[in-house]
């Protein structure tokens, strides 16, 4: 698929990802209406948030057929917003222990 | 416009290139910097609302990390989205009614909006103008089912300072994220409009060109997307 010129794919393709999206967000749905709780609950909703976004960017925005060029220019930067969710997991700690210490 | 993706810029020949004079002020900074060159094989409107994109990523990150700062920070229990956001409908008391709606809602307007730009490729400009009328109207939808759920929770006592579930920080980060993104929304339905209608006035008949659908396609998928994090993160989690 020319990348130059404009994106085209079936209608089946974007029905068929539109359907998945609907089950994908039942099950996520579900997770909440079973009340699974702790690592299952966690694990879950992580593994459905990825299915789901990545069906979206991949078929939805057309990412699978773009140039590498682009798709890495575009995906590889948000994984450093992981090092400031690391620093912030960090001292969020800390502030949790400091008001245990001093307010309660 | 993709009709000038290859244009030769100042100069036509390469030849002469090294020989005529480069250009001076901000035409001869942008020349400098662009170096005649192009990075990314795609036409500028995709490439600049992707770059775009990627820096909405980062704003919404930013929001969804702080979010995390101050859950993980809090002494106090958080208030349970499952219950907060239930609905009660004939007696019965359903966790999350509204936002599963919501989330169904929006999918199905990424549904319509990606066949949108099937037949726009196809310059069948009626039914890619009508999908994407549809899109805005469920996207407008989605925001008045919005509203409804904060007008609730400020009826129920959700201030940005306080509630009375649980830790104060619950409801700064509910109207800071679901309102950032409640106007990316409403943002995308006046996007969807106006392209929409210069599509069914045959703006781009002349041309031939439909990419401005799939460009636009591509805003409206990344709210989606977004949706995706917060429907996870904020309201499962």
């Amino acid at each position: 698929m020319a990348s130059g010129t404009g994106q085209q794919h079936p209608i089946r393709l974007y029905l068929t990802v539109w359907t998945l999206l609907f089950v994908l967000s039942t099950l996520s749905y579900l997770v909440d209406y079973f009340h699974f709780y702790g690592y299952l609950r966690w694990s879950l909703i992580i593994l459905l948030m990825v299915m789901k976004a990545g069906l979206i960017v991949a078929v939805f925005m057309h990412m699978a057929w773009e140039r590498l060029a682009l798709v890495y220019a575009i995906l590889l930067p948000p994984l450093s917003l992981l090092v400031l969710m690391g620093l912030m997991a960090i001292e969020a700690d800390y502030t949790f222990g400091t008001r245990m210490l001093f307010f309660h | 416009m993709s009709a000038h993706l290859h244009a030769p810029t100042e100069t036509s020949a390469p030849a002469a290139a090294s020989l005529a004079p480069s250009p001076a002020g901000w035409r001869g900074l942008v020349a400098d910097w662009a170096s005649d060159e192009q990075a990314f094989h795609v036409s500028w409107g995709k490439a600049m609302m992707w770059i775009f994109l990627l820096s909405d990523t980062f704003i919404f990150s930013c929001f969804l990390i702080g979010y995390m700062t101050v859950r993980m920070a809090v002494t106090v229990p958080w208030p349970d989205p499952s219950e907060v956001f239930s609905l009660t409908v004939g007696g019965a008391r359903l966790p999350l009614l509204l936002i599963a709606i919501m989330t169904f809602v929006l999918i199905s307007s990424s549904g319509t909006m990606a066949i949108a730009v099937n037949f726009a490729y196809r310059r069948e400009r009626v039914p890619a103008a009508a999908l994407m009328l549809v899109t805005a109207a469920l996207g407008a939808t989605f925001v008045s089912m919005q509203a409804f759920e904060w007008s609730k929770l400020i009826a129920e006592g959700v201030r940005p300072w306080g509630n009375p579930m649980g830790a104060p920080q619950f409801g700064s980060s509910f109207f800071m994220i679901t309102g950032f993104h409640g106007l990316h929304v409403s943002a995308g339905v006046i996007y969807l409009l106006t392209v929409a209608i210069r599509v069914l006035r045959g703006r781009y008949e002349a041309g031939g060109n439909y990419q401005v659908v799939e460009i636009a396609g591509l805003y409206w998928h990344f709210v989606d997307l977004v949706w995706v994090f917060i429907f996870a993160l904020f309201y499962l989690w």
